[in-house]
């Protein structure tokens, strides 16, 4: 099943290499993971995205938690949580499809970052299976190139990640 | 008063109250060298290569609960010391190492001896730091002593850049001496006394108790805890590799070793006890065997360890504790104190039984009027040194004889790399465990294999004079190997053939120390006596030419299930 993992971790150099170093050490899958300091500059905190059984998952808690560096842990996927990820996709953007590209990018509520005479980069936010849909949705002779953040996620209402 | 980075090291050592650092000099540690020549409270002892200084750190700390601390230069000098950081990693021993690196204005630039020390070492420490300031030096050491003797031990290292060790900064000794406190980590020391309650009830309704105790008695220094609980339950207890010495090997409750090479009373009791209670130990694959095999019997399973990541990792538990073993079992005592203990007769039948696989005598070996049994050298050594020695060994054959024939009464008195299971450990422990306890036996176990990969420290014995014994079981082959070989390979002997070794008597001699070749069993005791009395100021290596083709038994096959042991007899 997947999860997705919140922590807290110490921002200090190497903390990073940590936790990859971890999820290769011991085999366990990693879908995504995406970093970055918080309101507070000591904390970093990370979304991390893995799939695994029960046992497997608790290894990967209780393996994490052991980490000198952090801080504290939930699994958002325990309880109702929102997640979102930021797609950043460019494409062919001439002639007929250049029309049909703004439409598609409408019907997605997505938003047109960047216009050149041949192109678009069209900045999606959403959860994993919009972004998919959408790619799924544009004609593949027409992708230039895309990039995916990474799931970020937070609980909904009183559940909290803080110290 | 403002101090140099070298100054701060030593001064945090000596706050440590360290006795003893092993190391070896390089570039980029000469400052913290000029700092430990300049002072009196701290020895520094010069090893041949910088894996045995680590050992012999580790040694240190194994004989004695206290900190084991390493000092190597950058480069060579860290991943020379990996080997050692790993195997006290796997054992979970306290150990700083401080390893040089180059300067900082160097770092990443391909110095010469650089190597990226803390990501090498990442995964075989339990922490790593690389010091970038010196205002972050005294802070980190103090950290680093924290982490690596406080909740499950481990090894820390902390690479300090050339010029940081050489950098002034103020030093606020009354700062210092502050405890310390982490927010990302606090280990549990007490157990969940609900958790303890039903445990406690669990244990008193056994039919067929049983205790399965590991390194975590040794570590937490809870010999005492274990004996009183298990004669408060009149349960036997079996003890792991790494725990030998928890419980006498005298007590009647005791079983001696389980799992691979351990004795047939201890598997059967483990595999078809009612109730286990596991305490500091984590039913590794060389403990329980096949893990299925092990689940196809109902038992009901209490764990307690200081690791929740060591709780449900290959076994599923029914109670866990997650707590420091001393603590908790004096919790586990008094709630049983607290109320009637179980009457002598709910395990009566359970006690039939074991003493029925008792009698079977699964350690009995043919005795040899002609070649010596490595066996008897092991009951030999015991009951010469009263069975009171520190006992070191390396890996193989003759740490299994060695486990299995002398009778540990006390805690920390068996020094052998249990889980990373490295070669060339025991001659660097015996001079750690020597440093740390000059008037007691110490004894190598080793194998002519197994001396040879750290047998370079014969010189450091001479230099400090260490008096260690070391008693080699020379059956001329890799034996463990050998015997898979024989067992699992058709015989063929691939590698595992030791050709071409040293005469270790010369040898011995020409490093300054006793050489005694021994071939006949009747010279066996002699020898030892010799040893132990003429030259008991001495060292002495012992050159046991033992039956070549002896095999460890008995013996779990790997993926084997704990009641399939092959027996010496093979009977079963």
């Amino acid at each position: 099943m997947r999860h997705v993992i919140s922590l807290l971790m110490e921002n200090e150099s190497g903390a990073l290499s940590r936790v990859s170093g971890l999820f290769s050490a011991r085999g366990y899958n990693i879908e995504s993971l995406t970093v970055a300091p918080t309101e507070d500059a000591s904390m970093s905190r990370m979304t991390l995205v893995t799939s695994g059984s029960d046992d497997i998952i608790e290894q990967i808690t209780k393996q994490l938690n052991k980490l000198i560096d952090v801080i504290k842990i939930i699994d958002l996927s325990e309880a109702p949580h929102i997640e979102r990820e930021l797609l950043l996709i460019k494409v062919r953007a001439t002639g007929a499809a250049r029309e049909e590209m703004k439409r598609m990018a409408d019907i997605f509520r997505a938003h047109v970052i960047d216009a050149t005479d041949v192109s678009y980069v069209i900045e999606l936010t959403g959860n994993r299976q919009k972004l998919d849909a959408f790619i799924a949705a544009i004609d593949p002779a027409l992708l230039i190139e895309a990039v995916r953040s990474g799931a970020c996620g937070l609980g909904r209402g009183e559940r909290v990640l803080k110290i | 008063m403002i101090l140099t980075g070298a100054e701060i090291l030593i001064r945090c050592l000596q706050h440590e109250k360290a006795e003893y650092v092993f190391g070896y000099p390089g570039g980029a540690v000469l400052y913290l060298y000029d700092a430990l020549f300049q002072q009196d409270d701290i020895r520094h002892v010069l090893v041949r290569h910088e894996q045995a200084a680590v050992h012999a750190a580790d040694g240190y700390a194994r004989s004695t609960g206290k900190t084991g601390i390493a000092l190597v230069t950058s480069g060579p000098g860290a991943t020379n010391a990996v080997t050692g950081i790993a195997t006290a990693y796997y054992d979970s021993i306290p150990l700083v190492l401080i390893s040089g690196q180059v300067a900082t204005a160097f770092i990443g630039q391909d110095a010469f001896q650089e190597v990226d020390t803390v990501g090498v070492t990442r995964p075989c420490t339990k922490h790593n730091f690389l010091v970038r300031d010196v205002h972050d030096l005294a802070l980190t050491l103090k950290k680093a002593f924290y982490l690596a003797r406080s909740g499950r031990p481990g090894p820390v290292v902390v690479d300090i850049p050339k010029d940081v060790s050489n950098a002034r900064c103020e030093f606020d000794e009354k700062e210092f001496s502050k405890e310390i406190s982490m927010r990302s980590y606090n280990p549990v020391i007490r157990g969940h006394q609900g958790q303890i309650k039903k445990a406690a009830q669990m244990l008193l309704e056994a039919h067929r108790p049983m205790i399965y105790a590991g390194g975590g008695i040794v570590l937490s220094d809870s010999a005492k805890e274990l004996t009183r609980l298990a004669n408060l339950l009149g349960a036997p207890v079996t003890t792991t590799l790494m725990g030998l010495g928890g419980i006498p090997a005298s007590d009647r409750l005791y079983l001696g070793m389980p799992g691979m090479h351990g004795t047939f009373e201890a598997n059967m009791a483990m595999h078809y006890s009612d109730v286990l209670l596991a305490i500091g130990t984590r039913f590794d694959d060389r403990v329980i065997g096949n893990v299925d095999h092990f689940a196809s019997e109902q038992r009901k399973i209490i764990h307690i360890d200081i690791d929740p990541a060591s709780i449900s990792k290959r076994v599923k538990v029914d109670i866990p504790i997650v707590g420091n073993v001393r603590d908790v079992l004096d919790q586990l005592i008094r709630q049983l104190e607290s109320g009637p203990l179980p009457a002598q007769e709910h395990t009566a039948g359970w006690w039939t039984q074991i003493e029925e696989w008792r009698a079977r005598q699964c350690l009995a070996y043919k005795p040899s009027a002609e070649t010596i049994k490595p066996q008897f050298v092991i009951q030999k050594l015991w009951e010469i040194t009263d069975g009171k020695a520190f006992i070191t060994s390396d890996v193989g054959q003759h740490q299994m004889w060695a486990a299995q024939y002398y009778r540990f009464d006390q805690p920390r008195r068996w020094l052998n790399s249990g889980g990373l299971g490295t070669m060339g450990v025991g001659l660097p422990y015996a001079m750690g465990a020597q440093l740390a306890h000059p008037d007691a036996p110490v004894v190598c176990v080793s194998s002519e294999g197994s001396i040879q990969m750290n047998i370079q420290e014969l010189s450091t014995c001479r230099q400090f004079r260490l008096p260690i014994k070391i008693c080699l079981l020379n059956n001329r082959y890799l034996g463990m190997v050998r015997q898979w070989q024989q067992m699992f390979h058709g015989q063929r002997y691939s590698g595992s053939y030791m050709d071409s070794l040293p005469d270790f008597v010369r040898l011995a001699e020409a490093y300054g120390h006793v050489g005694i070749r021994v071939d006949k069993p009747g010279d066996v005791e002699g020898a030892l006596r010799e040893a132990f009395t003429t030259h008991k100021d001495e060292l002495v290596f012992l050159d046991f030419q033992i039956d070549r083709s002896e095999n460890v038994y008995p013996m779990v096959p790997g993926g084997k299930g704990l009641t399939e042991m092959v027996l010496p007899s093979e009977d079963l």
